[in-house]
């Protein structure tokens, strides 16, 4: 296989496992005033993310590393071009990280709630953009023949790109739902379990519909195979989480989410950013790649260093692999 | 004012600030797992309490530099994209690497650490601080080793068709000269940072805190800060030393504006202080010491040391006309208060060291001033040195390869750059205040309780409350 194809594919799972990482921490963040009646209960669905949100966060910081080093036009463009999605998804991620850290620092009740609405709207705004974003990747922007954007903001919300965000918006709640479900005891687990089941039909139809329209705009036979099983283990998912069976309900979420980031990138390729406009502006797996010795000597450090750090990242969730509830919270 | 220098002030905001958090970061994580390995060996309460009350510190602070790093990564691509396009084929390998080797390590296992009190077996969970430690102080390096491509490029070519730096030879990037000398030096500031503030606790609360049960901790504390902050005095003037050579060999240019030295001199005497006109052509007032500038630019007291108009008309000759001059006043002055601000804190350090010899108690209200001083000094030193390593590498991005002004985003207008720079500078300065305002809490409230030890066997914790939790 050419060394572009495996970085694409690399990107590509990079992406996928942030995905379904921080899609569920995603999720519990919005669910927060939803599920927490008041604090102790709060406190409990932060502590169920609290020892590995920091840790999902970096296959984005990764995913970011890799699309530079193996694809610098692909970074150049996407970044610079999809400018003020990003300065929003950077914001949010800066006060939701550090609410989570900051919020119990203090007991005012106005200082945690502040902290919850940095949580909840940190949360709620890369879920939606991150939708938005790779739907606009999908679909193709304006780029002139020096691959440069020539889109304005305006081009990126296009009715498709909503319906993108409004998808990653409704997967992630159901997948932070059925997270929740997975991981607390008693009265929390029950309403997070509904709840899961209410929002996973809406997942489900905003799902379907968006890889739909999706494979109309392009497609491959990978990227239909790949929809069919996004859609069937989203189902899977939920009619799991119906008869509570959680474990195998997030199972469902997470393959599903996986599973629809699998169908873009799928669609895409061999392109990696096509140009509405000109086709010599269209950027490729190949036109913007790195040279070879530069994408060798990365394929080395990622074929050493992947399996350690999905060794140490999978213990760490062994490690908090039991339910919390309002037991395990400090009175203070 | 155009989009250029928007990014421009906009990429020194946010890396200064960035840089305010991770050197505290880099220091105490060391620091607290060296706490926690005392109290590990010799089962001294003492320890934990101390182990506990900095790493509530250190966590308070690591939040910052965890949040303000991903702007970091995201900005070269936003702001940047020219730059992105023409390095990404060497510069990018580094951050790639730094994600997946250093960031992973250091987030997964502070997780392990925060929540793992009585969760890990003792060891595992003295494991977890180390290998948070270890993946901090790893990702310094390689971020190092990216920036100093910037300030002496090598193991690459220029591809004549595309026009942009292809990677040649991966090692020489990771021991490019420059790197190999800026990361010790890195590593000594960020002790200073992370010990003054051990000192600076500790002090308060072994002068204002007089009647406290834990005066015993509170005062080992302050000499082991001391201690640190000493070592990485003598740490950084003597890579400082060696860095000044290297600089003098790579980037004479930078040496020149960091002195002010307008004409080639051999021997060159090293300003103290010089108050002129800012092209040089006329010394309102001078303090200098003779052949200390040769010495310290190329380790011989009669070296010769290349002046700002010399070099000048050397580049331009060799690059084209246009001025390769950094801005005398920033470079001159940041080069100086890194040094004395710097110092100051091993100054201050022995002091306390002082005051509290054969088991003194220390009680000066001046002496408690100046150590309640100290973190502040080496974080504007910190603040300082990079501010003179950037400016100095002016106009280039990459010396000697590409101008700063052919680096920037041609698609990002100047309305969206200052939409973030904006944005940016607000959130920071409200953050600031706030982490500052926490950690001036946490601190006073002093170490915690340990006495009440959650019983230790492992088999059923779902009734107890967990430990450090959110």
């Amino acid at each position: 296989m050419e060394l572009t194809t495996i970085w694409f594919l690399l990107v590509a799972v990079l992406f996928t496992g942030y995905f379904i990482l921080e899609g569920f921490d995603f999720g519990v963040g919005m669910l927060l005033p939803v599920l927490g009646r008041d604090d102790r209960e709060r406190r409990v669905l932060i502590n169920t993310i609290g020892p590995v949100w920091d840790g999902n966060e970096v296959w984005l910081i990764t995913a970011g590393g890799a699309m530079f080093a193996a694809f610098p036009e692909w970074y150049a463009t996407l970044f610079s071009g999809f400018y003020l999605p990003l300065l929003l998804i950077l914001l949010a991620l800066i006060a939701r990280g550090v609410a989570f850290e900051y919020r119990h620092k203090r007991p005012e009740a106005s200082w945690k709630r502040r902290w919850d609405a940095a949580i909840v709207v940190g949360s709620l705004l890369p879920a939606i953009l991150w939708g938005v974003a790779f739907a606009n990747i999908l679909r193709g922007v304006p780029l002139d023949a020096d691959h440069e954007y020539v889109g304005g903001l305006l081009n990126l919300l296009n009715p498709y790109a909503l319906l993108g965000g409004a998808t990653t918006l409704a997967l992630f709640l159901t997948h932070g739902a059925v997270f929740i479900a997975l991981k607390t005891t008693g009265d929390i687990r029950e309403r997070a379990g509904a709840l899961a089941v209410r929002l996973g039909v809406g997942a489900a139809v905003l799902a379907v519909g968006f890889l739909t329209w999706t494979l109309t705009i392009r497609s491959s036979a990978a990227a239909v195979v790949l929809a069919v099983g996004a859609a069937l283990a989203l189902l899977g998912g939920l009619a799991a989480a119906r008869v509570r069976r959680e474990g195998w309900a997030f199972t469902g979420t997470a393959v599903a989410i996986g599973l629809a980031v699998a169908t873009l990138f799928a669609a895409l390729f061999p392109n990696v950013l096509p140009s509405t406009l000109d086709a010599a502006g269209t950027l490729t797996a190949t036109n913007a790649a790195s040279t070879p010795y530069t994408l060798k000597i990365m394929t080395w450090v990622a074929v050493i260093f992947t399996p350690v750090v999905l060794a140490y990242q999978g213990w760490t969730y062994w490690v908090f692999r039991k339910r919390i509830g309002i037991a395990n919270i400090p009175q203070h | 004012m155009d989009a250029l220098d928007v990014a421009r002030w906009q990429f020194g905001v946010t890396t200064v600030y960035h840089f305010l958090f991770v050197p505290l970061t880099i220091g105490l994580s060391v620091l607290v797992a060296i706490l926690q390995t005392m109290w590990h060996r010799t089962g001294n309460e003492r320890y934990l309490k101390l182990t506990k009350f900095y790493g509530k510190l250190f966590l308070i602070n690591f939040a910052m530099g965890v949040v303000t790093g991903i702007v970091q990564e995201f900005q070269f691509g936003m702001n940047w994209s020219d730059y992105s396009r023409f390095v990404g084929d060497v510069f990018g390998a580094p951050l790639a690497i730094e994600a997946l080797v250093a960031f992973f390590l250091e987030s997964t296992f502070i997780g392990l650490w925060i929540f793992g009190w009585d969760r890990l077996p003792k060891r595992a969970h003295l494991a977890s601080i180390w290998a948070a430690a270890i993946g901090t102080n790893l990702s310094a390096y390689f971020i190092l080793a990216a920036n100093s491509f910037m300030q002496n490029p090598v193991g690459y070519r220029i591809n004549p068709d595309s026009g942009r730096a292809e990677l040649t030879d991966f090692p020489a990037v990771l021991t490019n000269k420059v790197a190999l000398i800026t990361f010790p030096h890195t590593l000594a500031g960020s002790f200073l940072v992370a010990g003054s503030l051990i000192v600076a606790v500790g002090l308060w609360h072994v002068i204002r805190n007089r009647d406290s049960a834990d005066t015993g901790a509170y005062r080992f504390a302050t000499k082991f800060g001391s201690w640190v902050v000493l070592v990485a005095s003598a740490a950084v003037l003597f890579t400082g030393d060696i860095q000044g050579k290297i600089m003098t060999d790579v980037q004479p240019m930078k040496m020149a504006a960091a002195e002010g030295l307008y004409t080639t001199e051999s021997p060159a005497s090293f300003s103290v202080l010089t108050i002129g006109s800012l092209d040089g052509s006329r010394e309102v007032f001078a303090l200098k010491i003779p052949y200390l500038l040769s010495y310290l630019g190329t380790g011989d007291p009669n070296g010769t040391v290349h002046g700002i108009n010399d070099l000048q008309a050397q580049y331009a000759t060799q690059y084209g006309a246009g001025s390769y001059t950094p801005i005398i006043p920033v470079t001159y002055w940041s080069f100086r208060f890194m040094i004395a601000f710097g110092m100051a804190a091993g100054a201050i350090a022995l002091l306390v060291l002082w005051s509290q010899r054969k088991g003194r108690t220390p009680s000066s209200k001046w002496l408690l001033r100046a150590g309640l001083a100290m973190p502040v000094l080496p974080v504007l030193a910190n603040s300082f040195g990079w501010i003179f390593t950037e400016m100095g590498r002016q106009p280039w991005i990459v010396f000697g390869e590409m101008l700063t002004r052919n680096g920037v985003s041609r698609s990002v207008s100047l309305t969206e750059v200052l939409t973030s720079f904006t944005a940016f500078t607000l959130i920071y300065a409200t953050l600031a205040v706030i982490e500052v305002k926490l950690l001036l809490r946490y601190a006073k409230a002093g170490v915690p309780d340990v006495s009440e030890q959650p019983p230790t066997d492992d088999t059923d914790d779902a009734e107890r409350p967990l430990a450090f939790a959110y």
